[in-house]
């Protein structure tokens, strides 16, 4: 059923972020949506609208985020990709069972078009007040892949790998889009499909086998009515998946490979972009949307013969803090300045890694809610390499 | 002197090395045995069957089954349901939920799905306490009862779940006690045949904590309690509301035909694809 390329053509292709992220999905194999209304994150859902039932899929519009995500979970132990979509306060609300797909080991992709918060705040414009969130949202010890896009194409591409790293390691991927990317247009080239690489999880093979949960290297995921009578729960439980809430033995062996099974394999999961790396005694780092704002200003910056480098963070969790401390072991990096839309999120794990060996400052934009001015950016690399 | 053991008949569909969890007499074992005993009847494949189940005593009845199981987060059975039947329409989708579960915290769900006749059978087992947070107030608790926590009595009204299921526009909707096995059995069968939403709504006994409260813990007197509160819809209509309001109304009251939300999906597909190739 190569039903997909009746919808997805490649070619180049103006779009706005949110429609990425939908094509994004349906390209990596995404055939169960369910999603709240939100703002700013309803194209995504528009457009999983259209597509999904053209293609055999499932779209839904459920009562709240917290059935859109346990939905996702349910769709996903029948064997299908399943993804949602939301914004901030829907994003909270879907923390407790984001908690449950960790604890289960149920692979979904959770997409949080972030806007201004706390509470309501301001629906239709940027923040990254959700980074620590995407971490540690979900109550309990545990570890989760997140990653930033910071243009339409990105999106497009993240998606993909989202629902890969996702297959691969049993293991919610939150997509960290904003307000900016989701509804900018962009042009954006889509590939021969038959290029794109697509992961699908390691099913059980043998009828016989019950080991379906806590292996660092990824156990098999058993589809629901596919004989193999899987006892699956968010309490505490064993490699078979048997509950016990008694023994904290048992607390301690769970926590142990849900983290394992992520941090054995990290460097297969986190990956960074560098440019202009040589020479640099000074490197921007950022992330998502202010990336661009960044990699602008680098250019200016170097145009007037400042050695200032650029770091963008695609993968913020688990955070590449080993591909962070190589960049400056060659000895010239002086300092290094974390550019957020926040209050500093990011920057607090940079300054963990880096911290002895440079000087970690921060640069939130003029205006919260807005992307950094480069002209900004450059004002401040010029006074701190002043 | 035994001469010979039996096996229970129903032992096959029990999975192996589970303690069973519940308190001595606790009506779970009671609705356990039920649905086990329709799904015998209805000779249905436990393969083809997924129980999924909510947080409370309730929650742990499928731990029991020997077939696919998702015990889920609290109140959200439903929900976590509606994916698995839309994600694979040919199974049997079963929710065990309690009446703090599936009427309070997860009270909107069991709107939505009852609205949406999506294809799940929703069996609630309602004891009219929390009973596994220690016998607090639940939204089913009778007025002016003493709980763990309405220690000078409630002042709230209970929850009617089978009017607020019927009027949602769910396919099926019955309740019955753990005294009345036999119309329960008959009733999971049929909720478990029926095209949409079916809603069994089962009043339990808890020995434990809601026993405490009305001073009176022995298992078998409570489900003697049960049969006398009951009264049958039709027998109900006859009788004053203020008496009413004392009893619990067991029957079947909805029967309805409905087209299931899956099947729904399945036509909106079909439509959508004929346009495509007009």
């Amino acid at each position: 059923m190569n039903e997909i390329s009746e919808i997805i053509k490649p070619g180049n292709y103006l779009m706005m972020g949110n429609e990425a992220c939908a094509l994004g999905a349906i390209i990596a194999g995404c055939r169960f949506f369910a999603f709240y209304p939100i703002t700013p994150a309803n194209e995504i859902a528009e457009y999983m609208s259209i597509y999904l039932p053209k293609i055999g899929g499932i779209y839904i519009q459920m009562e709240d985020e917290i059935s859109s995500i346990a939905s996702v979970i349910g769709a996903s132990w029948t064997g299908l990709k399943a993804m949602t979509a939301t914004s901030g306060p829907g994003f909270t609300l879907m923390q407790e069972n984001i908690g449950h797909a960790i604890m289960t080991e149920t692979p979904c992709v959770i997409v949080d078009v972030q806007r201004c918060g706390p509470s309501t705040g301001t629906p239709a414009l940027p923040m990254q007040g959700d980074v620590y969130q995407a971490r540690r949202g979900s109550h309990g010890e545990y570890e989760i892949i997140a990653l930033a896009p910071s243009s339409v194409k990105d999106t497009l591409l993240l998606t993909i790998e989202a629902f890969n790293l996702s297959e691969k390691y049993r293991v919610p991927v939150i997509i960290l889009s904003d307000a900016l990317i989701g509804h900018m247009m962009e042009n954006v080239e889509i590939p021969d499909l038959s290029s794109i690489k697509i992961i699908n999880r390691k099913k059980p093979s043998k009828l016989d086998e019950s080991q379906f949960f806590l292996s660092e290297d990824i156990s098999p995921m058993p589809t629901l009515g596919s004989g193999y009578k899987v006892h699956i729960t968010g309490s505490t439980h064993d490699e078979k998946g048997i509950r016990n809430v008694y023994d904290p033995i048992y607390v301690d062996n769970l926590v142990h490979k849900i983290y394992a099974k992520i941090h054995k394999h990290i460097d297969d999961i986190v990956k960074i972009e560098t440019r202009y790396l040589d020479n640099s005694k000074v490197l921007l780092l950022s992330y998502g949307s202010v990336a661009r704002s960044a990699l602008h200003a680098v250019k200016l910056a170097r145009k007037e013969g400042l050695k200032v480098g650029y770091v963008k963070l695609i993968t913020l969790w688990p955070f590449p803090e080993k591909l962070i401390s190589n960049m400056i072991n060659n000895g010239e990096v002086e300092k290094i300045i974390v550019l957020e839309n926040n209050m500093g999120q990011i920057v607090n794990e940079v300054k963990r890694v880096l911290h002895k060996d440079i000087e970690v400052k921060f640069l939130p934009p003029e205006v919260l809610g807005t992307i950094h001015d480069p002209m900004y950016i450059l004002e401040n690399l010029k006074k701190n390499m002043g | 002197m035994i001469s010979k053991v039996y096996e229970h008949p129903l032992i096959k569909y029990l999975r192996k090395g589970i303690r069973q969890p519940f308190c001595s007499g606790c009506g779970n074992g009671i609705i356990a045995q039920c649905i086990l005993r329709a799904i015998n009847d209805l000779k249905v494949d436990m393969k083809k069957i997924v129980f999924v189940s909510g947080i409370g005593c309730s929650g742990w009845i499928p731990t029991l089954f020997n077939a696919d199981t998702l015990h889920t987060t609290h109140g959200r059975p439903i929900a976590f349901a509606t994916g698995v039947k839309l994600g694979n329409p040919e199974l049997k989708v079963v929710v065990l939920t309690g009446d703090g579960d599936g009427a309070a915290i997860g009270g909107n769900h069991l709107i939505h799905a009852a609205r949406r006749n999506i294809e799940i059978l929703t069996i609630l087992v309602n004891n009219r306490i929390y009973g596994m947070t220690g016998g607090q107030v639940a939204p089913t608790t009778p007025h002016g009862m003493k709980t763990t926590t309405t220690p000078y009595g409630n002042i709230e009204c209970p929850f009617d779940l089978c009017k607020l299921v019927e009027a949602a526009g769910a396919a099926y909707v019955a309740r019955w006690t753990t005294f009345h096995v036999k119309q329960l059995i008959s009733s999971i069968k049929k909720g478990f045949l029926k095209e949409g939403f079916s809603f069994i709504e089962i009043v339990s006994q808890c020995p434990i904590q809601y026993g405490k409260y009305i001073d009176l813990q022995e298992p078998a007197k409570l489900l003697l309690m049960l049969k006398d509160l009951s009264i049958n819809k039709d027998k109900a209509k006859t009788i004053n509301e203020k008496e009413l309001k004392e009893k619990i109304i067991i029957g079947e009251f909805v029967d309805r035909e409905v087209i299931g939300f899956s099947k729904a999906y399945e036509q909106l597909i079909i439509k959508v694809r004929e346009k495509r190739n007009e």
